[in-house]
């Protein structure tokens, strides 16, 4: 049994890749592939009649691969289905890092699912609050409850748009710039920031449709995600690249930092680098860049 | 007897001066006396050798009980002509104990098994063993054991005499009547017909068997028609759309390109990978993509290729055409780019098996190669590669050029998964050696990287770069923690097929597989 | 556990395992199929028959038919057959007990 190091919440997450618990022989290379985390599905990729066959997989899956650094989450299925229950303690004592809340509606949800969580730590000697918790949103009345979902328990890590059903329950279609899923995005975000967690999108269906996906991906960037859902690795290097901070970002950020360290000394606060004003928040969100671009391997440096 | 591999030879094959595998070069600077065929002398002028039909020629050329005919597979997957000639002789002319020698056998040719099992052919020739072929000899009904080279050892053995060919059968694009052959201009194009070329001058007789006429004289030809006796015409050579394909298309899939960037990488950091380096090619797996991640090590240093060798896909016919490669040397074409490539090209030259990799002759170009990139079923922790039997002991591989580009080059890099399904690639010993491991130098997985010991150069490259690697015996106990450690196979005594290796040593025996019987 | 019904677990697809369980009165009738026979027919046996054991499957009629299924994948089959064969496999499950 191969031992797994306590989930972080906050924790590097440009890729979350949805992968078959009942596909072993794809499972046990998912951290070759190189995505950040990956979530084993026990909803949708799951037939009906596969269900109690599909936990059992799982629980062997969680105990017997080794994922290296890569989180293991696994999306149960919703709470309005007779499976849920199982399905946590199933994944409670597999030893898997989180879940992900399929369908999440409001924040009585997120609680309900935290007890049993909670029970099955305690059923299975798993160290209480370990598991950690991610909500999907895939209804207009989810993304409304956006903010109360994701401070309903301090478990929870983040939340994410899952674009299929959410689409059909806005009567909309797909439209090449996303904007019918704008206000949706922005709402997931606000709240995601307001509360302090992170916030993915939706996966991009079309595996062949690389320019497509790319636009996606870059205006997931520019709106301020922290991640994408993503189906095949051929889609991770893309995701991982357009997220990392960019040559020029990391330049100025480190530009930031040494002038902060040298105005501090001299008791200065608010001053102009490069012609603009730049206060406190200035710094942090550079010392963020600086984290994020050392999370993804493209800054050696120690600023 | 126990070769320089570790392998048990029966003493029973080692007679009439047979020998075990030594060593690399072991026959380096030992002479030979080539052996020649017994040809007809054909005096009187004839209009034309064309033939009625197949059985004629086969008349013509005294085809008898007992013999040994041969064919070539240069028309790969697509080949009618080496299926249509067996049918031919055994079910309409009745001929049996007859010995094949084909450059390579595959699915192309599952009729033959039928005949190995009728008791028809009792012998067979070759490099590859794919299809209902190798079921049919690892189940034991071949009378005598298959003989297994590369495509090197097989133009060497004709040349000394240990493979006498009565009739050589080889199908060709084009020809005219008189006999002058090549694979293009025809209706079904395979390109380089080097394969054909040593049967066309050892062999006693030789048929050449096309769908499109042309012509007289069909010149320049591959197949020269002084050395050919009779000409067939048949509606069609082979299946085109299993000849070629359209274009070889690279992988996609993210763990190969993974793989491949890495070998590119090992590549770049060695002292070979400057301006005139040259490169075996073929089609396989990751081999395109290597090609094209090196492109980008190329162009940053401005390094061209001096040439490619072996199996030729559009891909490096594009590279040629950019002027990042100056010459092909083809053996066999993959695509139908290639295939027209060749046809217009002035420095896309065919050669034949002999100039590609045999090792008695006086330099054959392997022995200038850099960089070869090859496959494996298996290899071993002391790096000998297994490319003929599954790891449930069945014949389902080739040597194909394998054997002779890993001893001519100067970097031989093997690129594997590490298991596949529930099979370890890198396991403790090879079910069957077709490669020594003192011919291979570096092996890359999805799981890292091992160099062969014997290459502390290459490791000090590796460790230059910042490439890591591992020791080949830390993947193996990787591969067999993921899948479970075998057991070992179980044999019987009877040897079903010998493995030659290029220089006509014996380098391992593959036995009848005993099936696990559970109680 | 009693065998008490038949049921099946698992596909014929590569690298997986299907196993069918059936009553049986007379102690455990295993039979292989395998893709792996020769390499890991023995192992295949063994890890079976272990997690009938564990189970305390004491009488069952098992047919395996093994596609290169990795030693954990056959357990999660068999232990699940077993479980539907007696009709609890949906709720409930010992995990870390029984199943292991």
């Amino acid at each position: 049994m191969i031992s797994r190091p306590k989930p972080q919440k906050n924790r590097l997450r440009r890729t979350m890749m949805f992968m078959n618990a009942q596909k072993p022989g794809l499972i046990k290379d998912a951290y070759i592939y190189g995505s950040d985390s990956i979530i084993l599905d026990l909803e949708d990729a799951v037939a009906e009649n596969q269900k109690d066959a599909a936990r059992f997989s799982l629980y062997h899956a969680l105990k017997n691969i080794d994922y290296g650094n890569t989180e293991v989450i696994v999306r149960i299925n919703g709470l309005d289905t007779p499976h849920w229950q199982e399905d946590i303690r199933c994944v409670v004592a597999g030893g898997a890092d989180g879940i992900r809340i399929a369908k999440c509606e409001s924040a009585k949800d997120v609680k309900l699912v935290e007890e049993h969580v909670l029970a099955a730590e305690r059923e299975f000697g798993v160290e209480e609050g370990r598991t950690i918790l991610m909500a999907a949103l895939e209804s207009p009345l989810g993304i409304m409850n956006a903010y109360e979902i994701v401070t309903a328990s301090p478990r929870m890590f983040g939340c994410a748009i899952s674009g299929g059903d959410f689409r059909k329950s806005m009567h909309v279609q797909i439209v090449k710039g996303g904007i019918e899923m704008l206000a949706a995005r922005g709402q997931m975000l606000l709240a995601a920031r307001a509360a302090g967690v992170q916030c993915f999108d939706t996966m991009f269906p079309n595996i062949d449709d690389m320019d497509g996906f790319q636009a996606e991906v870059m205006q997931n960037r520019e709106m301020g995600f922290d991640g994408k859902s993503i189906v095949s690795p051929k889609q991770i290097r893309f995701v991982h690249e357009t997220f990392a901070p960019t040559k020029k970002e990391i330049a100025y950020a480190e530009k930031l930092i040494r002038s902060f360290n040298e105005q501090a000394d001299a008791g200065v606060g608010v001053y102009t680098v490069d012609g603009k004003m730049v206060d406190i928040p200035f710094f942090e969100d550079a010392r963020r860049i600086l984290a994020l671009a050392k999370a993804c391997g493209v800054y050696e440096e120690n600023l | 007897m126990i070769n320089a591999v570790g392998r048990e030879i029966p003493d029973e094959l080692l007679e009439d001066g047979q020998e075990v595998y030594q060593g690399k070069f072991y026959m380096d600077g030992k002479y030979v006396k080539k052996d020649s065929p017994r040809t007809k002398r054909y005096e009187k002028p004839l209009e034309s050798k064309l033939c009625e039909s197949i059985r004629e020629a086969c008349e013509k050329c005294g085809a008898h009980d007992g013999m040994t005919f041969s064919f070539h597979s240069d028309f790969r997957n697509g080949d009618y002509v080496a299926s249509m000639v067996a049918k031919v002789l055994v079910e309409e002319m009745g001929l049996k104990d007859l010995t094949i020698a084909a450059t390579s056998l595959g699915s192309a040719q599952d009729i033959i098994a039928d005949y190995i099992e009728a008791g028809k052919v009792i012998g067979i020739q070759t490099s590859g063993v794919r299809g209902r072929i190798g079921e049919v000899i690892s189940a034991g009904k071949l009378k005598t054991p298959a003989v297994i080279r590369s495509h090197g050892g097989r133009p060497r053995a004709i040349e000394a005499g240990e493979v006498h060919i009565d009739i050589a059968f080889l199908a060709a694009s084009t020809s005219d009547y008189y006999g002058n052959a090549k694979g293009t201009g025809g209706k079904n194009n395979c390109g380089s017909m080097g394969f054909a070329v040593p049967d066309s001058h050892y062999a006693d007789h030789v048929v050449v068997i096309t769908d499109t006429l042309v012509d007289f004289p069909n010149l320049p030809a591959t197949i020269s028609s002084i050395d050919v006796d009779c000409v067939c015409i048949v509606d069609s050579v082979g299946d085109p759309k299993k000849i070629a394909t359209l274009e070889a298309r690279m992988t996609d899939n993210p763990r190969e390109l993974m793989m491949a960037e890495n070998v590119a990488n090992i590549i770049a950091s060695t002292p070979y990978f400057k301006d005139g380096y040259s490169f075996q090619t073929g089609v396989g797996g990751p081999s395109l993509a290597v090609n094209s991640f090196l492109e980008k090590h190329m162009v940053e240093r401005n390094i061209t290729m001096g040439f490619a060798l072996g199996g030729m896909g559009s891909a490096i016919c594009k590279l040629q055409d950019k002027g990042l490669v100056k010459k092909l040397l083809d053996t066999q074409d993959f695509d139908l780019g290639a295939i027209e490539h060749l046809a217009t090209h002035p420095e896309h030259n065919e050669i034949c098996t002999s100039q590609y990799a045999n090792p008695s002759n006086k330099g054959a170009y392997v022995n200038k190669l850099d960089f070869v990139v090859l496959a494996a079923l298996e290899i071993d922790t002391k790096f000998n590669v297994n490319v003929i039997t599954g790891s449930d002991g069945v014949l389902r591989g080739a040597p194909g050029g394998h054997p002779d580009t890993a001893a001519g080059s100067k970097c031989c890099i093997i690129v594997t998964p590490l298991v596949r399904g529930r099979m370890a690639t890198v396991c403790k010993d090879v079910v069957t050696v077709t490669t020594p491991g003192d011919c291979v130098d570096v092996l890359v997985t999805d799981y890292g990287i091992a160099v062969n010991p014997l290459r502390s150069d290459l490791i000090a490259c590796l460790d230059k770069a910042g490439i890591a690697h591992v020791t080949i015996e830390s993947l193996m106990e990787k591969a067999y923690s993921l899948v479970g450690t075998p057991d070992d196979l179980e044999w019987e005594d009877q040897a079903i097929a010998i493995v030659e290796a290029r220089d006509g040593t014996i380098l391992d025996v593959v036995r009848k597989i005993k099936p696990l019987q559970l109680d | 556990m009693e065998i008490q019904k038949p049921a099946l677990a698992g596909t014929l697809e590569s690298t997986d395992a299907q196993v069918s369980v059936e009553p049986f009165a007379h102690g455990i009738e295993l039979s292989i199929e395998s893709s792996v026979m020769n390499q890991y027919g023995r192992q295949i046996k063994a890890t079976v028959l272990e997690t009938l054991e564990r189970l305390g499957v004491k009488n069952a009629k098992i047919v395996v038919i093994d596609k290169g299924a990795l030693e954990f994948t056959l357990k999660a089959r068999v232990e699940c057959a077993v479980f539907r064969s007696v009709g609890t496999s949906e709720k409930n499950i010992p995990w870390g007990g029984l199943v292991k």
